[in-house]
């Protein structure tokens, strides 16, 4: 058995590569039967306005998916520009005591929820100067991606598809050729829909994937963390196995040798 | 005196600190954070910063996202 090595992010070992979302979930209790079936240790949050009259004794978030237990990956989403996405990732790091990881994501249009690249490039600029662990979502475009990673983001995190779109991974050739390139660890973020499609980027080489609305639309959501958990370790072993080659033609199996004809 | 919270126009007497304010959001137990004028507050001196007329605040808290 070959011994895998463990997923790095801006100096921290991971043993899952799962990564997931705390969105769309019916409750908090849901939220977490989830992700612990996941085996995720990394998830991630949105930061948001408080809300006045809120009832002080709702369930808290950050109680459910301790900063004990996981490690926080606080979000930009819903972010346009490159001063609200960092403006954001300053809050959480207010909020989670000088915690520097975020997750950089700044949009450009809410139908296609893709990246606005020359925005996010500006903002990664400014979070790295100014101290944060950048994991930022980009485009499935290499030079891209291979940008981010010399502005000093921890991690480069494509998309397969659009967001919640649950097409799987739309761009395979681009993947392999960012994961080829990659000076960080390459996380799919986006667009997965089930099982098969995260074995497929693990397949690919991927470092890792990042999902949500995987998880949280299917029917049975905890089952399909669980069912996400096993494709992204069945996947990662293919990947480090290494697939037989493809041939248009069938090969016997059995030995054409000693039939009794 | 007057002054933006979470983008909506808010009263309160002259002299409120940081700390009155967030007192009025009822945040219970939650982990939040606190800009003004887009700068961050840091914990530490929001019972000493005093709330300005026209000041822009956000208090924000983590919710679910992926």
């Amino acid at each position: 058995m070959i011994e895998d090595s463990k997923l790095v992010v801006a100096g921290m070992e991971f043993g899952s590569r799962l990564l997931v979302g705390t969105g769309k979930y019916k409750d908090h209790e849901e939220t977490r039967l989830a992700i612990e079936a996941s085996g995720a240790e990394i998830v991630t949050v949105a930061i948001r306005r408080t809300n006045i009259g809120q009832n002080p004794d709702e369930p808290n978030l950050l109680d459910v998916i301790s900063p004990d237990k996981y490690t926080i990956l606080p979000n930009t989403a819903g972010c346009y520009t490159a001063k609200d996405a960092v403006r954001t990732c300053r809050l959480a790091r207010e909020l989670l005591d000088g915690h520097k990881l975020v997750k950089l994501e700044v949009l450009g249009d809410d139908k296609t929820l893709f990246p606005d690249i020359p925005e996010t490039l500006i903002a990664a600029e400014e979070l790295v100067k100014d101290g944060f662990d950048v994991m930022v979502y980009t485009s499935d475009d290499p030079l891209i991606a291979r940008r981010l990673s010399e502005i000093g983001c921890v991690s480069v995190m494509p998309l397969a598809a659009p967001i919640g779109s649950g097409l799987g991974i739309r761009n395979p050739y681009n993947i392999i050729t960012i994961i080829e390139e990659a000076l960080v660890p390459i996380i799919v973020d986006a667009g997965v829909g089930t099982a098969s499609d995260a074995a497929i980027a693990m397949e690919l080489g991927c470092d890792g994937v990042l999902m949500n609305t995987a998880i949280a639309a299917a029917k049975h959501p905890i089952l399909m963390a669980s069912a996400m958990k096993k494709g992204i370790e069945a996947g990662r072993e293919a990947f480090l196995a290494g697939r037989m080659p493809r041939k248009r033609f069938a090969s016997a199996s059995s030995p054409i040798e000693g039939t009794i004809f | 005196m007057q002054f933006v919270l979470n983008g909506e126009s808010t009263e309160m007497s002259a002299g409120s600190t940081i700390q009155d304010v967030v007192n009025t959001m009822e945040v219970g137990t939650k982990r939040y954070a606190v800009e003004c004028n887009e700068e961050i507050v840091p914990r530490s001196l929001h019972t000493k910063t005093a709330v300005q007329q026209g000041d822009q605040i956000e208090i924000v808290v983590a919710i679910g996202g992926g």
